[in-house]
């Protein structure tokens, strides 16, 4: 970790810009993942922005830092992606649908006035998480590895 | 409905046996002894409905589209089989319940055990042949582990391996078979296929199709040469080796070759492999069984020649042969599993299964020598046991085979009468040193334990079978017409009057019953001169070098030897060999497709105009990409790979795709940063190869190979159109259908959204390799690295 604060202090470019990037990036990324039903987003693109956004962290404070910041074991979150991916499959299968059937009804809500929603979302979220989980998992093992 | 779930019965309260064996007071093999208990009692109230000659017959679908289905059926053969199969599993599960220690692991036992039973009962009521087939392996399997149970010893991890390689061998075969069958008749539903048996017969297929079946039933029933596994298989606790490999699981291809008879046998082919393979397998197996110095060993090649000697009847195919196959294999089921249960007690309490240390032990064990004596003389043939009966029937069907008004009058069948008395008088030897040799004469001294008589546990279930074997023997009358009759109407399919007496006159076969007691009593009385020619004829030279155990290790070790040479070859360790590998792989494939089938095709008449940024565009990336080939540094490579990367988005945005755009961005970004954290632990320095020039060049031309590849199918892929494009599809329905106005998130989430879960789940895989292989290295290398480091700083 000795390393990682030596960067701190070169880095203070990196620092500065990381602290407001982050959230600007991920709060982009969860728009992304709303959106993606209908405009250019989705749960993959969505849950690869925010492991960039991490990952930028990860690289400016180093992963001591990240970890306090994000208190979740990121093999955990990419695993309970995958029940969720995987999981849901299922589901649809009780109703006596194909395994992975996606269902989707309007519905008028107070504020939101007509709006969708979809099955795909549950779905969605086990991607979001999946690739969340998994890339930080890759990119935090190898950097921390000494 | 009920059939099915006594069919499946097994495999659902499986389960539940390891948690009964942690909380259960009593011993868990009592609540275990129910479950076939329960289906044989299940099973006989079937009996009345078939003997009028009714089936049972139940389908669900499983797979239409590819006419496999869950479909069982319940005739007089498969009701004779599940009646063998639970009702000596459920007196093997009583035995076993004295037999084992409670300190093994009687969870995994009695789990293997069911899982057994459910699929050899699955294996009996199957009507379709896919079904069977999965059946069919699970029986090898569960075998493999009841074999291994022991799996300390490393014998018992030898007969495990050598029984799974073998069988599941065969397995491969049968299925290749059923899959030519198929092609034949359309169909894997056993009852169509055989109302197709003209068709079978007449067609091109129809003998490899057959020679494939048999191989799988051939080394399920350990006929020569595939008999080698069954002797090392009694490396299992002798309740499995009663079970499985007496009664039960080797009795499964002398069943296949039953329930396959009406839709292959009647032919010259059928007959002469059938059986000649029989005959052989079993004179040649009796001749083995007097050499053998184990009880077990014994039992085992003499099972393996009672087997030979009902496939040969099975081969010979006439309605008499057919029933003598039926009946005998009754009576073996009950005469040799009562065997196995003495050859178990006698190691039980006596610590040795060693017949030359045993001994005169009917003096301390009274009971077990009864049981002993009437399963040895059943054995035998000898009157008024069920075996006589059933050899009888076996004499008169090879003669049978001799008469010139038989269908296949063959000049060699005059061999059968005389193999069938040969091996008849092997059988006698052998039957006679188990019970003679083992029960008579002065009591051993030599034997770890002091002998004495089992506990009533032990013998009960042997007891049992031995007393089926007097009464079928007395009154055969019993099972002529409820169970034989349902039985041989099944395989010959129609009704046949059966009529078994022990008594018919003076007879050829009788003669011949009466020679065979004659000559075996001549030579056991000179029993060390018989074996001496046994051994000359069986153990010399040439037989060594034909020997079926002797090919089975040399192939076992070349193959062993051969895949670590190849994995030598291959896995260098190197990324940049494997992608050679890979790279040369397809393009040979896809190239040599291309190719042959003279795809490619090229004309300018669909394309666009080309705009000059777009040229631009791709010659920076050209650019880029030979400045990734050609950095010194790997820093500049990287650069130069994100600078590949990111025009590509460029081009994704010109081209309308926002989304694709957005992903490549990301990922390019994500991947730089991997690429940076993995440096770290790359040594520093140049990049640039230091190796030979061959390499230098070999990668050069698969990376100019495999562009042009790229290129060639890109261009052809845009000029053929040889169907619909189903862009239009998605284009129509993705609102329609899904309610989604993003046409490309539609598709991952909704259209194709299995092929999302499969990548999610090879980036959940990957994630936890990467995390496995860098946190969980061995210590010893870690280790080893700073020992390493040490040295290098000091």
């Amino acid at each position: 970790m000795r390393e990682n604060e030596e960067n701190k202090e070169n880095n203070i470019i990196l620092t500065t810009i990381g602290k407001i990037a982050l959230f600007i990036v991920v709060a982009f990324s969860f728009f992304l993942f709303f959106a993606g039903h209908s405009n250019p987003g989705g749960g993959f693109i969505a849950g690869l922005m925010t492991a960039g956004a991490l990952a930028l962290v990860f690289l400016a404070f180093g992963g001591q830092v990240l970890k306090e910041a994000i208190p979740f074991d990121f093999k955990i979150v990419a695993a309970i992606g995958l029940v969720l991916g995987v999981g849901y499959g299922f589901i649809p299968m009780l109703f006596g649908d194909g395994f992975l059937t996606q269902y989707f009804a309007y519905y008028y809500l107070p504020v939101f006035g007509k709006t969708e929603l979809t099955t795909a979302l549950i779905f969605d979220l086990g991607v979001y998480l999946t690739v969340v989980g998994g890339a930080l998992t890759v990119i935090t093992t190898i950097g921390e590895d000494r | 409905m009920s059939l099915v779930l006594a069919v499946l019965a097994p495999f659902l309260l499986a389960p539940l046996i390891p948690v009964l064996n942690r909380y259960l007071k009593v011993h868990v093999g009592w609540p275990v002894a129910l479950i076939p208990a329960g289906i044989f009692a299940y099973l006989s109230a079937q009996l009345p409905r078939l003997m009028n000659g009714e089936v049972v017959h139940i389908a669900y679908q499983w797979i239409p589209s590819l006419g496999i289905d869950f479909t069982v059926y319940l005739d007089g053969l498969s009701l004779l089989f599940a009646m063998l199969i639970t009702g000596i599993g459920t007196l093997v599960v009583l035995y076993s319940i004295f037999y084992l220690d409670q300190r093994e692991s009687m969870g995994n036992f009695y789990v293997y055990i069911l899982l057994f039973m459910g699929a050899m009962l699955g294996v009996v009521t199957s009507n379709n042949l896919i079904l069977l087939y999965i059946f069919w392996e699970l029986t090898s399997l569960s075998s493999f582990l009841l074999i291994g149970f022991w799996f300390h010893r490393s014998e018992s991890r030898y007969g495990a391996q050598k029984s799974m390689l073998i069988t599941v061998l065969g397995g491969l075969a049968m299925l290749a078979g059923f899959v030519l069958l198929y092609m034949i008749t359309g169909t894997f539903d056993i009852r169509e296929t055989i109302a197709q048996a003209s068709v079978i017969k007449g067609h091109d297929l129809y003998f490899p199709a057959m020679i494939l079946i048999l191989l799988g039933a051939f080394t399920k029933s350990a006929q020569v040469p595939f008999h080698i596994w069954l002797p090392n298989a009694m490396e299992a606790p002798t309740p499995v080796s009663a079970y499985l490999h007496s009664a039960t699981m080797v009795k499964a291809g002398i069943f296949l070759i039953a329930r396959m008879t009406p839709a292959l046998g009647g032919t010259m082919e059928w007959f002469l492999i059938v059986s000649g393979v029989g005959i052989v397998t079993m004179v040649f197996s009796a001749m083995m069984a007097i050499r053998q110095t184990d009880l077990k060993a014994l039992l085992a090649f003499g099972t393996v020649s009672q087997l030979g000697l009902i496939v040969t009847l099975l081969g010979f195919g006439t309605p008499a042969s057919i029933l003598g196959a039926m009946f005998h294999l009754l009576n073996h089921a009950a005469f040799k599993g009562s065997l196995f249960m003495v050859a178990g007690i006698i190691d039980h309490e006596t610590g040795s299964r060693d017949i030359r240390r045993l001994r005169g032990l009917a003096k301390v064990m009274p009971i077990t020598a009864a049981i002993a004596g009437i399963g040895s003389l059943a054995m035998a043939g000898i009157p008024p046991f069920n075996g006589f009966l059933s050899k009888e029937m076996f004499f008169v069907a090879s003669l049978e085979a001799v008469t010139s008004t038989y269908v296949f009058a063959h000049p060699l069948a005059a061999l059968y009468p005389i193999m069938a008395v040969v091996g008849s008088v092997f059988t006698f030897i052998y039957s006679m040193m188990l019970f003679h040799g083992v029960f008579f004469g002065p009591l051993t001294k030599d034997t770890d334990k002091k002998p004495h008589e089992a506990p009533v546990g032990l013998y009960a279930p042997a007891l049992v079978l031995a007393s089926i074997s007097i009464i079928i023997g007395l009154y055969p009358k019993l099972v002529a017409d409820t169970i034989l009759g349902p039985v041989t109407e099944a395989i010959l399919l129609e009704p046949m009057k059966i009529k078994i007496t022990l008594w018919h006159g003076f007879n050829l076969p009788l003669a011949m019953s009466g020679a065979v007691i004659a000559f075996g009593s001549l030579l056991y009385w000179q029993f060390e001169k018989t074996r001496g020619v046994v051994n000359a004829i069986t153990n010399n030279k040439v037989s060594a070098c034909v020997s079926a155990n002797a090919c089975y290790d040399w192939t076992i070790a070349t193959m062993i030897k051969g895949s670590k040479k190849l994995i030598d070859w291959q896995m260098t360790g190197y990324l940049r060999d494997y992608l050679v590998f890979i790279l040369t792989f397809a393009i040979a494939i896809a190239g040599g497709t291309l190719f042959f089938k003279q795809g490619f095709e090229f004309n300018m008449v669909n394309m666009a105009p080309i705009a000059l940024h777009e040229v631009i565009l791709v010659g920076i990336i050209m650019a880029a990409a030979l400045a990734v080939a050609l950095a010194k540094s790997r820093l500049v490579a990287i650069i130069a790979m994100g600078v590949v990367g990111y025009a590509i988005s460029l081009l994704y945005i010109l081209f309308r795709a926002p989304d694709l755009a957005l992903t490549q961005l990301i990922v390019e970004t994500i991947t730089l940063i991997l690429f940076l954290a993995a440096f770290y632990h790359l040594p520093k320095g140049l990049v640039a190869e230091t190796g030979k020039h061959t390499i230098k060049a070999i990668n050069v031309v698969v990376s100019v190979l495999s562009g042009v590849l790229i290129t060639v199918l890109a261009i052809s892929a845009h000029n053929l159109k040889s169907f619909e494009p189903i862009a239009s599809y998605f284009i129509e329905n993705s609102y329609e259908l899904a309610g989604g106005k993003n046409m490309v998130n539609v598709i991952l989430v909704d259209f194709r959204g299995l092929d999302t879960m499969g990548e999610i789940v090879v980036v959940g895989i990957a994630a936890f390799s990467a995390y496995a292989m860098i946190k969980l290295r061995i210590k010893k290398i870690v280790k080893l690295k700073e020992a390493h480091l040490k040295e290098g700083g000091e």
